[in-house]
Formats: C-alpha cells, structure tokens, sequence
C-alpha cells in the first residue's frame, strides 16, 4: 500500500477533508475567543523537557501569576537545572531513627502538599525489633505516648530515587523522568493520572491527588522549584524529589535538617569527600527490596 | 642452597614489611596529629560551623560562683547546689571531677589533665567513644544543617545527650497518618 494515502495533498481535497478542515478551524477560533489568554496557554504548554528557554520562562511567569494571585503572596517559580557533577544519593540510619515523625510533617511545609486530603511523601513504618526488615509486619500508623516504642526500629520510607525506576517506565506519556543529577521528577502538567507509575512503584512513594488538593495560604512555601514543590492539581501524581528546589541550591532537604537524632544523611555521590561516600564505603548498608534491581540511590545503614 | 635462599626471601620479604607498618603506622599518627576537627572532610575551615555550647543559662561561668568556695574533693552526693544533676553516664565508677577540672572551673579536662574550654568538650568525650567521634567528625552522626556542598552546621555533643545522663531521651511523637477513607 502506498504512503500516499495519508499524504495530504490539496489537490485531493474532497468532501471528508473539507468538512475535518472546517470543524477544526472553526473550533479553534471558538477556543481562541471563548477563553482567556492564560487558559489558553496553559492548555497548549508543551511537556516540560520539550519547551525551548524562552518558552520555560514565560510558563514558568504565567504559573508565579497564577499563584501569587491564588494564595495572596508573592510566589516563585524556579527552573533551576541540575549543578553539574552532581549525583544525589540519600542514607538513612536505622539503628538513630525514633521513629518521631518530624521528618514527615517538615517534608508536607516545605514541599506544599495537600492537607486534607493527606498526602505524606515519608511513611515511617515500624517494625519489630524480633523480625528485623519485614513489611509483612510493619506498622505506619502506630500512635504512643513515647518514641522509640520497646522492642521496635523505625523504618521511614518514601522515594528510593531508583537508578533503573519502574515508575518512569511505566508512565505511558513520558511525564515523569530521572533528571541528570539523579531525581526522578513529574511535570504536573503533562501527568495525565492513570496511576500506571504507582501500580510500578515497589515502595508505595507515590502519592495521588485523588481530592482537590487543600493547601491554605498560610501554609504555602513560596519559594518552589517547576520539577518539585509548586503546588499541584487535582488528578496528578507526586513524590518525594529530595527537595529539588533546596538542593539544587546546594542546601540540605528539609528532613535532613529536622531529624533530630541526624538520623538523615545526603550528599554527592560523585564527590570522594562527601558523608554519603564515606557511609556506602565504611558501613553496613541495606538497599530495600534489592532484588528487584530498581538500584536505589537511597540507602539504609546501621551507624552503630 | 634453594632452601637458603627461600629462607633469604622470607627474612627480606619480613623485614620489608616490618618497615612499611611502621611507616604507615608514623604515617598515620602524623596525619593524626595534624587533622583539625573543624575540617572532617577536607574541606576549608570556615566550611564547618558549631554553636556555642548548650550552658544553662547564667551557670555561666563557673568561677563566679566557685571562686569563693573551698575546693573539696570528696566524692559525696551534692545538696545545696547542682542537686538536679543525677549522674546517669558510669556513675559507679566516676564523679563531677573526672570531667570538670577542679582548679580551673570554667574547663573540663581529659584523663591525661589537658584542660579543654566547654567549646571542644567533643574532645573529653572522644575519649570513650572513640569511633562516635570518628563518625561525627566524618559527619555520620549527628545532625548537620546548612548546605551539602559548602557551609555545614555541627552541633556539639552535649547539644543533643545531656553530658549527666547522655541516653538520648524519649518523645511524643507527630500524630499518625490518616487511614484511606473517603475522600471529599
């Protein structure tokens, strides 16, 4: 069968093809008058990894419009990219964590995540000291008077920023993807919410907006990244993205700096000097659920 | 002759190797030596910042008081003053003047009597717990804040263990996540 079939050719204008060309102009300038300029934008804004500069800069000046007037102070939108040289890789000590939480709710101010619904990015799952690593027994929603509880570890969970992610091969339209340094980041605006990601993900670190997503005023971080913290729609998938907007910065996540028992360690996994070198080189290291090569670049470890 | 000579090797091959540990031992009580607290990673000095040290407020320093009392080494439970301090951290076998310095109020010393300012207390206590303070000074343990490539935040010991009963301490924790339901 020929190509030419589906070559458009004027001279081959026929009825069909008059009437597509038609319908389509005319809806177009229906769209183009009925709704406003922004709407308009938004609706055509190509996917993040496809837009020239110029064209992240007026998108990214559009969304610090649209949030500054919606929350009532001054927003901004960030397109950092990634420092060069640079490899995230995050260790975590299970033999400090008291499993105090503080980690989870420093995460939800900085990275503007829906209060009700709820949405974590860090689930702290406590497990029997008896059993050691077993997710067969682990409970997120235990609730005592005091941390550490007898005869219990602390296991905190959320993105394990995989070298080889399921998530990003699931996802059908290409709207999640491993940045250079090594973050695996969602363009909200071209997530379509079909969840395939989530059904890949092993570790249960992606989060749905299942609800329209409450996030008052009061409580909005300002400072946000495209990639990371801006807020999100109703309908989208997030996760943790080791707080893109403060490392790409060069500042430390926000539940690296809350642990109280620095419990929480990050860092370069290029540079020789760096503390997470010197951990995956000197101590007991656990990668979780190893087996099934999804290559975290975050480590558990025994510090004592 | 062949049994002679492997004899040869091995003497030479010993004392070859003799000689290497003792360098890389010398080797190693220089660098040792020369290593500055402040720089656990190699980087600038200015690099690494520590806040003062965690004083109850106007104990301050302690020769105001102290100054006028009589120096009395007994070993007793205390009454008048610092009573609230119970000494949990190998109380059988230490007191106050192991770590305080008795002559000199305002400092602590080591087990060898160097007198170390409350600012380096790291020092006393690395004593004991020689690889906590490797794994601190490498910045494992502890908290660090600031930024992962440049400025980094330690904090002291005593900022997180109370030097009198260092057992880290039990919290409420943050309220447990919401179980699934419905959703508005």
């Amino acid at each position: 069968m020929s190509l030419r079939k589906f070559v458009y050719s004027p001279a081959k204008l026929n009825r069909r093809t008059f009437l597509k060309a038609a319908a389509l102009t005319s809806s177009a300038a229906a769209f183009s008058a009925c709704v406003s300029k922004e709407t308009r934008e938004a609706f055509l804004q190509k996917d993040f990894r496809s837009l020239s500069k110029d064209e992240i800069a007026e998108v990214l000046k559009r969304l610090e419009a649209q949030y500054t007037q919606k929350y009532g102070k001054s927003f901004s939108v960030s397109a950092k990219d990634p420092i060069p040289d640079t490899f995230f890789g995050y260790a975590l000590d299970i033999s400090r964590c008291i499993g105090c939480r503080k980690c989870v709710y420093a995460c939800v101010e900085e990275n503007n995540q829906s209060r009700d619904p709820q949405i974590h990015y860090i689930q702290v799952l406590e497990m029997e000291k008896e059993k050691g690593v077993d997710f067969m027994h682990a409970d997120m929603y235990y609730d005592h008077e005091e941390v550490p509880h007898e005869g219990h570890f602390y296991l905190p969970v959320a993105c394990q920023q995989c070298k080889n992610p399921p998530c990003v091969k699931g996802c059908p339209v290409g709207a999640t993807w491993t940045e250079p340094d090594g973050i695996v980041v969602v363009d909200y605006d071209w997530c379509i919410g079909c969840r395939t990601c989530m059904a890949a993900c092993p570790y249960d670190a992606r989060q749905f907006n299942w609800g329209k997503p409450y996030l008052p005023a009061e409580n909005a971080n300002p400072d946000t990244h495209f990639l990371g913290n801006r807020p999100r729609d109703k309908g989208v998938v997030e996760k943790c993205t080791f707080c893109i907007q403060r490392v790409r910065e060069g500042r430390y996540p926000a539940c690296v700096e809350i642990c109280p028992v620095g419990a929480r360690k990050f860092g370069n996994l290029l540079d020789k000097d760096s503390e997470i070198r010197y951990i995956l080189e000197n101590k007991r290291v656990l990668i979780l659920k190893e087996e099934l090569n999804t290559q975290p670049k975050f480590y558990y470890f025994y510090g004592t | 002759m062949i049994k002679f000579g492997s004899k040869l090797s091995l003497i030479i091959q010993g004392s070859a190797f003799l000689l290497f540990c003792l360098l890389l031992v010398s080797g190693y009580q220089a660098v040792a030596s020369n290593e500055k607290l402040q720089q656990p990673t190699g980087k600038e000095q200015s690099d690494i910042q520590i806040p003062p040290p965690p004083l109850s407020e106007g104990i301050f320093p302690c020769t105001e008081c102290h100054a006028d009392i009589e120096i009395n080494n007994e070993r007793r439970e205390l009454e008048d003053f610092h009573d609230d301090i119970v000494l949990k951290h190998d109380e059988e076998n230490r007191w106050c003047m192991d770590c305080h310095d008795t002559n000199n109020r305002d400092m602590l010393h080591t087990a060898s009597g160097e007198l170390i300012s409350f600012t380096e207390s790291y020092k006393l206590c690395g004593q004991c717990h020689g690889p906590k303070l490797r794994d601190w000074e490498k910045g494992i343990h502890g908290r660090r804040t600031g930024e992962w490539n440049r400025r980094k935040e330690y904090l002291l010991c005593a900022h997180c263990h109370d030097p009198h009963s260092p057992r880290y301490k039990k919290m409420k924790p943050e309220p447990a996540p919401k179980k699934p339901g419905k959703i508005k």
